[in-house]
């Protein structure tokens, strides 16, 4: 036995033990933070072209400053005259290891490529047009030409900047605004279709159904929020897709209204459950009063119930809304991930979520793509945070109320 | 007048009636479509044999046997911690600021999407740490996730504890410690425990957490210690569907992966149900 000294430490003992295990969750919210945002932000450190190569222009030439789209569309050809970038009227020369023969015989480079960086200074020094692409190690010496600087990634281009070609050569393109707006469509999609349904099926299990019913209902309906999304995704996919292909005549299946089908459902079990909980919560005293005074049920929901726990109901649609944003396999498997900006629902859409998934497995640790998704953790991280305030604040509202 | 009025409300409820029943059918709906697909599928030699051949004949049983050890190593780290944290908010912390703070942090944490802790668990275990793609890796951010219903569930069965019982026990002599492992926690343990098996079910399905700190795409042998990679049946769902080597002939091993997963899900739940209906029969008398 223990005596009393002996029992008083030990309980002393335990609630430390008890104290430690509590703080376990603040510890990791503030180490997510930390470990997204120390490989998330090395994004707005480092620059868009791969490391250990250069891109220089003829010293002539009066562009001195490309930015990472423009690039991107010189090497496409897409842009293929310097005056279109503010420069002389010049057609651009692209210069890069994969078409240097073009210029220059093979014979002359040197069995070892030793005399390739003198073949470049000499070529890009006699010709104004020329934009050289190359590694570092066939820089010249003494090298006349205008040695393109790369600025950083910034904070803005990775925001509204229109293009998600992480690995693109040689500038990575890291505009995540398709795949925001991707987010969005989809995750709206899906309370547009979730919420009249959760609303009357959450009024119908609080007012309408009687007791028995309800107990028999209710534990079906958390039964669809333990359903794995991978099933989710795979059920979209083997049946909703091929639906929604025949019903529009699609030349594809995967889009963004498959995502939104399937998000919705999934999304039903969050809005019902705390719907009904606030319906619930209107005191009797007032759904009384409201009958005693001759209105009807149908009088006594609209006018009595739905307005006290409107806050619940608007609760519920963001949290509904904060699901959808997160979920990621289920979108990830029926929307067809295509990185543009989407005009329409009958489109394959690409969202946050389902890019980290898709594409991390590929991006080498500590590279430019993989902090690029890191940096796309902490805009989803920042998403959901800022939904789970609001809902805070709203319920917190309601309790002083 | 006065008919119309109930005609209408005799409508409005009648169609809130048909919705209803509406979204528990797709419930049936996915639950029938995949095990009529799904079930002829399953024989002893699907659930525990090697995938073969491309994973378009033989079984599932590595991903069976791995999504087993991470439902288990997830609670071996999520339980102890996550019913001590709940015993912790509800039994010593009086309402204060600290209380509220850690309320609103594990909401946080389980507002976080699954993914992010894909990502967290990537940078902190398999790399910080240097575990690789583990069974270890896996189990902790899969535990990470499920720690919030835990305390949840926990601190929920915790106030199902009369106070009567707490202030009779402390009249009897007994330390709060006492109190707790003698009085209070054998009366919340029952509901505790459903929030257990209900995590455990969650955990199973879990894929986008898994994706990056465990998960091989196809590994034909068994996990040997925490440091290896493993399958698991919701990975193996899911590159099963979108980039199996051959997927028009896999299509029946999706199905009766899916029907397993559905299946684990389905009883765990159950099992919950079950459970929270016996003891709460047996508390009540």
């Amino acid at each position: 036995m223990l005596n009393k000294s002996q029992r008083k430490t030990f309980e002393k003992i335990f609630e430390g033990l008890l104290f430690s295990s509590s703080t376990v969750t603040s510890i990791t919210v503030i180490f997510i933070i930390i470990f997204l945002f120390s490989e998330g932000i090395g994004l707005f450190n480092s620059k868009p072209i791969e490391k250990e190569y250069f891109i220089a222009l003829n010293e002539t030439n009066p562009v001195k400053d490309i930015s990472p789209s423009d690039i991107d569309l010189i090497f496409n050809q897409d842009v293929t005259n310097w005056s279109k970038l503010g420069g002389k009227n010049d057609s651009i020369i692209l210069f890069t290891l994969n078409n240097i023969t073009d210029y220059i015989p093979e014979d002359s480079l040197g069995v070892n490529l030793e005399f390739l960086p003198a073949q470049i200074n000499k070529f890009i020094s006699s010709n104004t047009g020329v934009i050289a692409y190359f590694p570092d190690e066939y820089k010249p010496e003494k090298f006349d030409a205008f040695i393109l600087p790369v600025g950083n990634v910034k904070v803005s281009e990775f925001l509204k900047g229109k293009n998600w070609y992480p690995t693109n050569q040689p500038a990575a393109q890291l505009g995540i605004l398709p795949l925001i707006l991707g987010t969005l469509w989809v995750s709206f999609g899906a309370i547009l279709i979730a919420l009249p349904l959760g609303l009357a099926t959450a009024i119908y299990l609080a007012e309408v159904a009687d007791m028995r019913l309800r107990n028999i209902l209710k534990p079906l309906i958390e039964l669809l929020a333990g359903i794995p999304s991978v099933v989710y995704g795979f059920f979209g996919l083997v049946v909703i897709v091929p639906l929604v292909q025949k019903t529009f005549g699609l030349a594809v299946g995967e889009t963004a209204l498959v995502g939104s089908i399937i998000l919705g459902i999934m999304a039903l079990p969050t809005i019902i459950t705390i719907t009904e909980d606030s319906i619930r919560a209107t005191p009797r005293s007032q759904k009384e009063a409201s009958l005693a005074l001759g209105a009807s049920r149908w009088q006594t929901m609209v006018r009595v119930i739905i307005p006290y726990s409107k806050s619940g109901i608007a609760a519920a649609i963001i949290l509904g809304i904060g699901r959808a944003v997160g979920e990621t396999m289920a979108v990830l498997m029926v929307t067809g991930n295509a990185s543009v900006i989407p005009h329409s629902f009958l489109q394959p859409v690409r969202t946050i979520p389902a890019t980290i998934a898709a594409e991390l497995g590929e991006a080498p640790a500590g590279g430019l793509h993989f902090k690029a998704l890191f940096a796309l953790g902490i805009v989803l991280f920042i998403i959901t945070f800022g939904i789970n305030l609001t809902v805070e604040i709203i319920k917190s509202r309601t309790k002083r109320a | 007048m006065k008919s119309k009025k109930r005609f209408y409300e005799f409508l409005v409820f009648n169609i809130f009636r048909i919705i209803s029943f509406l979204v528990v059918g797709l419930l049936f709906v996915i639950l029938f479509f995949i095990s009529i697909r799904g079930i002829g599928v399953i024989n002893w030699e699907f659930l525990t044999s090697m995938p073969k051949e491309g994973m378009t004949q033989g079984g599932i049983f590595p991903a069976i046997v791995g999504t087993f050890c991470l439902m288990v190593g997830s609670m071996l780290f999520a339980f102890p911690i996550g019913v001590l944290s709940g015993i912790y908010t509800n039994e010593y912390l009086k309402e204060s600021r600290f209380k509220s703070f850690l309320r609103s942090m594990t909401n946080n944490l389980a507002g976080i999407p699954s993914i992010v802790f894909g990502l967290f668990g990537m940078a902190l275990f398999v790399n910080k740490l240097h575990f690789g793609d583990s069974l270890i890796a896996g189990s902790l951010t899969l535990g990470l996730l499920a720690l919030p219903v835990i305390i949840r569930t926990t601190e929920e069965a915790l106030k199902t504890v009369d106070m009567s019982l707490r202030t009779g026990s402390y009249a009897l002599g007994a330390t709060k410690l006492q109190t707790i492992r003698r009085v209070v926690f054998p009366i919340a343990f029952p509901n505790i425990l459903t929030g257990l098996i209900l995590s455990m079910g969650r955990v199973s399905g879990e894929t986008a957490p898994i994706l990056f700190t465990v998960a091989a795409y196809f590994l034909p042998k068994l996990p040997q210690s925490i440091f290896d990679q493993a399958m698991a049946l919701p990975y193996h769902l899911y590159v099963l569907t979108t980039s199996g080597t051959n997927m028009e002939e896999s299509r029946p091993m999706a199905y009766g992966t899916a029907f397993v997963l559905i299946m684990i899900v389905l009883i765990f739940n159950l099992l919950a149900n079950w459970l929270r209906r016996y003891f709460g029969k047996k508390v009540k008398m």
